[in-house]
């Protein structure tokens, strides 16, 4: 017993601050939290489900049927291998919308989490912007297959741009994501803001029309129109995919797919480095209040 | 300021303000507006509270409800930052609150340890080495393998009491209300908390229950209406609240002492 009292443990860890304050790097730095919260959340999904995991195949499969089904065979619009062309658009589409709106409600949902356990909380938008990404994997096996079965050839560089396309979303979505979960934790009606939002984005971008429409009908104010980095980045994933699906993809890439995409590109990306930084401040600026707003 | 290496907690004119809100929609605001009253109105919840814990001491930190208790062991957790002042901890911080916090309903009793685990601060090697510990504590048997959802709630709360005590924390802080289980396993808690105090790991102790405090504490800390009221010997500090008048706070067996504890945690 004596033994035990006298025995004076000195931690040799420095006197810090026991909130986590490193702000999006601190959610790095605990990866292995932030990959099982991951796990948690595509798990959940498909729980109880016989299907399971096949769901998330047969969902894009199913699009894309009906795409081709009513677009190409019913309504026969002009585009070419118009089906590929929506389904390009709806990867990023629903990526930046999934990443958006569970972003949003995120730190709400977790409330649990939130106010009593000193986890960096910007995990959470985080976490659903992972989420979103895990889900591309069955949408891009779908269209892949697909391409490959209409005679695409994958291309280096036009790949390189898909990955570029998900860089752009990833900092966009998760920059506002940060900034718009807060606010949600203020007035709940930021929630139904964003759906109606993502309603823009679906119009705003070139997925159910092509871009040489917003040319033709624009002109030159069609720059303006690729400044949204999101248009940009479905079609940098169109040029990687539903270009090679067409007749003669030299003819397509001129007519469908604007010149200096890269450029445009990068632009976006850098966009969403600054919305990333801003949402960041924004919530760091805010996070304070979060656990007695719950 | 700096403080000696044997420091472990440091609580430095702490000052925290809360916002109560009235009034939510447009509407409500407007008419509050129009009518003149305040749109909202705040409270101190603590007010320039200072004090340092050397590693190794067990503070119990009391007061009636509503004096500040809880914000202060969320400010010392981390979960909150103060409004004005500074928190300072050394170590990694565990304890016995917001048990369960985080479960997923849909998951099994493993994945939720592990994931429960992970936001405790324990890596997955650690995890891994002590799972078998923490199951057999927890009790849950061939309900491992099932959702939590599905849990009695003496399980579900024995689950995250297991894990959670089994987080190697340089800090400990244990909240009231947790009152789980049946009286082997409170046994088994209060066992376990000795243990953690006995190896020398400072202990943050809330309770309202005095003869708890007297058992498991050597420094009281007595917060009134956001203020450290007492802070010293832990007789003295029980004396200060008056908590040491009815008979039933004297219990006189070894068995009443370890319930009320029970009660407790």
């Amino acid at each position: 017993m004596t033994d035990l009292e006298s025995q004076h443990r000195l931690v040799d860890a420095p006197l810090a601050n026991p909130s986590p304050t490193a702000g999006l790097l601190e959610v790095f730095r605990r990866r292995y939290l932030l990959r099982l919260l991951v796990r948690r959340e595509v798990n959940a999904r498909y729980q109880a489900s016989a299907l399971g995991f096949l769901w998330s195949y047969i969902n894009p499969l199913s699009q894309l049927f009906i795409f081709w089904f009513m677009m190409e065979k019913i309504m026969g619009r002009g585009t070419e291998s118009f089906a590929i062309h929506i389904f390009c658009g709806l990867i990023v589409v629903q990526f930046f919308i999934e990443t958006f709106n569970a972003g949003t409600r995120s730190i709400v949902r977790n409330k649990a989490l939130v106010r009593k356990m000193a986890v960096p909380r910007e995990m959470f938008p985080v976490a659903s912007m992972m989420v979103s990404l895990y889900h591309i994997g069955p949408q891009l096996i779908v269209l892949v297959v697909i391409c490959l079965f209409t005679g695409w050839t994958p291309d280096p560089v036009s790949l390189l741009g898909f990955v570029l396309a998900l860089g752009i979303i990833c900092l966009l979505g998760t920059g506002l994501a940060l900034m718009f979960s807060v606010a949600n934790v203020f007035m709940r009606d930021v929630g139904s803001v964003v759906s109606i939002l993502s309603n823009f984005v679906r119009f705003g971008v070139p997925m159910i029309y092509p871009f040489s429409m917003v040319e033709e009908r624009l002109g030159s104010f069609a720059h303006y129109y690729l400044l949204n980095p999101i248009a940009d980045a479905v079609l940098l994933v169109q040029q990687a995919f539903w270009v090679g699906t067409t007749q003669d993809p030299d003819a397509t890439q001129a007519k469908h797919i604007p010149d200096h995409l890269f450029a445009y590109g990068f632009l976006g990306l850098g966009i969403g480095f600054v919305v990333l930084i801003l949402g960041q401040l924004v919530f760091r600026r805010f996070e304070n209040r979060i656990p007695e707003r719950l | 300021m700096t403080y000696p290496d044997s420091t472990s907690i440091v609580v430095d004119s702490v000052t925290k303000e809360f916002t109560l809100r009235y009034h939510r929609t447009l509407k409500q605001m407007s008419v509050a507006l129009v009518k003149g009253r305040d749109l909202s109105d705040s409270f101190l919840a603590l007010q320039d509270v200072s004090f340092t814990v050397d590693q190794g001491e067990s503070i119990g930190l009391m007061g009636l409800n509503g004096s500040g208790k809880s914000t202060l062991l969320k400010l010392v957790q981390g979960v909150m930052r103060p409004d004005s002042g500074r928190v300072l901890t050394r170590g990694r911080i565990a304890g016995l609150i917001a048990t369960g916090a985080g479960f997923h309903p849909q998951l099994t009793g493993r994945d939720n340890i592990y994931l429960n685990a992970a936001v405790l601060g324990m890596t997955e090697q650690e995890t891994r080495r002590k799972f078998d510990e923490i199951v057999e504590f927890a009790e849950v048997g061939r309900f491992l393998e099932t959702p939590v959802g599905n849990y009695s709630s003496g399980m579900f709360a024995r689950l995250g009491f297991a894990v959670a005590i089994h987080v190697d924390s340089d800090i400990f802080l244990a909240d009231e209300a947790l009152a789980v289980g049946d009286r082997p396993f409170r046994k088994k808690c209060i066992e376990r908390m000795q243990e953690v105090r006995e190896s020398g790991r400072t202990l943050f102790y809330v309770s309202h229950s005095a003869g708890s405090v007297r058992k498991m504490c050597d420094r009281v800390i007595v917060l009134e209406k956001g203020k450290v009221g007492f802070d010293g010997e832990v007789n003295a500090g029980i004396r200060y609240l008056k908590y040491d008048e009815g008979p039933e706070d004297e219990p006189d067996s070894q068995d009443e002492v370890d319930d009320e504890i029970g009660n407790d945690i």
